[in-house]
């Protein structure tokens, strides 16, 4: 099968993601600080901190959205660097999920699952129908296909983008808040359905403040604040023993209400 | 205990009074004094001059006849013969205004023009793909062929000879068709990261659209020449449509820009994140986008070059305009300019309202906003 990713640059046991004396810059702003990250293969990670802790820059470096300045990212056997064809070559296989969705709203929600493998994977395009709305009823909205993003609900949109991204058949996927610009009645059906791919395996970077989704499928926490990681544990010891001050209070503050 | 159960109440017409055509007059013609005042002035106005015009141009107007004295003898009607007279060199310039037996040929011209652009309006016609190939390839070829003539074996008409609604039409055509291309690499590349492809858009966009259009054809016409070694002939008709295509580029170019400038960073990441590399994102996900924000702009830019097309009289061009003015300054119908004019307003009004309505059809077919698509 044609979309199928091509074969994996990496050993078993190295890790997927692997970042190292990462800095960043914006202007005079230091926004990332000295971060060191290994994301194992299956690893499913959630992120959390303040807003201007740095970490949504974090992960829109892993696909390069944002450059860095400073250490080194190599993502599924590849470095990061400026070479376009490199980038090109990671994006393929991570997919990303934002905050506001994004999606392309002059295609209809098939057009938008089916571009990037026609045209980056050169998957045929009856074969890239056929997996988009497999990944479209994975995601509970297959009868949605042939509408405009306009015409759906938030969390519909957020669930066509999930879709959207598993049709590049990724290896890792990376949530900017996926469900922070969702009304409450909607968080539910997209957590529903990261839960899910969590439960199969996929490789995860997640920056949310939903706890209860980071108790339930996290293998590690992340608490960042002023650019740097401050604490990283499973998340049982993160939310009972919090080592560090700062996530303490955190904690307390997103936890009380 | 039991629970309460929402049930939605039913929703209702609106009352009565506040719509129907009675209550539209009396909200938007008298709903005051001032109002009811301007109103009726306005009808005053439009009673005093509306009847005498019809009159004048319709009821009273003469069309037939061959030569001015029909005219002449009912003066208090509009001369329409003038133009009956006159219209192949009004519409197809002097060359074929004076050989009637070539006129089939801008005729049949034409006649497969609208065959094209008519399918091409219709909503839900097939192979509409093919049909616009046509018009952007074929149909140039075709139109030149029969029009110049040699190709086909024909009296030769040469360009400088071309003239009237068919002049204004070439140069409109091929003004629109190269101008769009030209303007969309221009506005990207005046949004590029590469600074010197940057900085030449810019410096092209910000000189041609700082000079008068007039002053360009002028140049065109008078200094071009002094460039090249003499005796080299350089077709009038083609130096119009560079310096037109020129100029409109620049224009056509700063409103896609607009369009461009429009697009949420959002949509730029997400096409990035797919894999997706420059051209790509640029044509299936940019560019979509942008022009059917800049469609207004665009088909403005578009109408004002199809009118001023007339500019090309100060380089001895005879465009619809200037050769409804010239037919009507010659001994014939010396006297008649008037008629010349409405007749030319009327046809430049049908064309540039045409395009400005196509515009907002497409537009509105575009919309993938409304939930009721």
């Amino acid at each position: 099968m044609s979309s199928s990713p091509s074969e994996s640059k990496i050993q078993a046991g190295e890790p997927i993601i692997r970042i190292q004396g990462l800095n960043k810059w914006y202007g005079q702003f230091h926004v990332l600080k000295e971060i060191d990250l290994e994301v194992a293969k299956g690893e499913r990670i959630v992120i959390c901190g303040p807003s201007g802790s740095g970490k949504s820059t974090l992960i829109r470096c892993i696909n390069r959205l944002e450059s860095h300045q400073e250490g080194s990212i190599v993502v599924d056997g590849i470095e990061l660097t400026e070479d376009t064809k490199h980038i090109n070559d990671v994006r393929r296989e991570v997919g990303m999920v934002f905050q506001h969705f994004n999606l392309f709203p002059h295609l209809t929600v098939l057009e938008n699952c089916t571009l990037a493998p026609i045209w980056v994977r050169k998957t045929a395009k009856r074969e890239a129908e056929e997996v988009a709305m497999r990944f479209l009823e994975r995601v509970k909205i297959p009868e949605q296909a042939n509408k405009y993003p306009g015409q759906l609900s938030g969390g519909q949109q957020q669930r066509v983008a999930i879709a959207r991204s598993l049709c590049m058949n990724p290896r890792v996927m990376l949530f900017d808040e996926p469900t922070s610009a969702l009304d409450p009645e909607m968080i539910a059906e997209v957590l529903d359905v990261m839960v899910g791919l969590a439960d199969e395996g996929m490789t995860m970077l997640c920056v949310t403040h939903e706890m209860g989704f980071a108790r339930k499928v996290a293998d590690r926490v992340i608490f960042m604040d002023g650019g740097e990681i401050i604490e990283q544990n499973a998340p049982e010891e993160f939310f009972n023993q919090p080592k560090n001050e700062r996530t303490k209070l955190f904690l307390s503050q997103i936890l009380q209400h | 205990m039991t629970m309460d159960t929402f049930v939605p109440k039913p929703s209702r017409k609106p009352p009565m009074s506040t719509v129907g055509p009675l209550a539209w007059v009396r909200a938007n013609l008298f709903n005051s004094t001032t109002s009811a005042l301007t109103t009726l002035l306005f009808f005053y106005l439009l009673w005093l001059y509306i009847p005498p015009f019809i009159d004048w141009a319709f009821l009273s107007a003469n069309w037939t006849g061959t030569d001015r004295s029909v005219c002449e003898a009912n003066p208090a009607g509009a001369c329409w013969t003038f133009i009956n007279v006159r219209l192949e060199q009004i519409l197809f310039g002097l060359y074929f205004g004076a050989n009637p037996d070539e006129v089939w040929r801008p005729i049949v011209g034409f006649l497969l023009f609208f065959s094209l652009l008519i399918p091409l309006l219709i909503e839900g016609m097939p192979h509409k793909k093919w049909i616009a190939l046509a018009m952007l390839t074929v149909f140039p070829v075709v139109f030149y062929a029969l029009i110049h003539g040699e190709w086909i074996g024909q009296p030769i008409a040469n360009t400088s000879q071309w003239g009237g609604f068919l002049l204004t039409f070439v140069l409109a055509f091929v003004g629109i068709l190269l101008a769009l291309p030209l303007g969309i690499l221009l506005a990207l590349g005046r949004r590029s990261e590469m600074p010197v492809i940057r900085t030449m858009c810019v410096l092209y966009i910000e000189f041609w659209r700082g000079t008068p259009l007039i002053t360009i054809l002028f140049m065109a016409s008078v200094m071009l020449p002094l460039f090249f070694p003499a005796g080299m002939e350089f077709d009038k008709v083609v130096r119009a449509m560079i310096g037109i295509t020129m100029f409109q580029s620049a224009y056509t170019a700063e409103a896609i820009r607009g369009g461009l400038s429009a697009i949420p960073k959002g949509q730029y990441e997400a096409a990035a994140a797919l894999g997706l590399g420059y051209w790509r994102r640029t044509v299936f996900i940019i560019l979509p986008q942008a022009l059917k924000i800049s469609i207004p702009g665009i088909v403005n830019t578009f109408i004002a070059l199809f009118k001023d097309t007339s500019l090309v009289s100060i380089i001895g061009l005879l465009d619809l305009l200037n050769m409804a003015q010239s037919a009507a300054r010659s001994i014939e119908w010396k006297g008649y300019d008037i008629e010349g004019y409405l007749f030319t307003g009327l046809i430049f009004w049908m064309f540039c309202y045409g395009m400005s309505r196509y515009s907002q059809v497409i537009e509105r077919k575009l919309d993938t906003n409304r939930r009721d698509n």
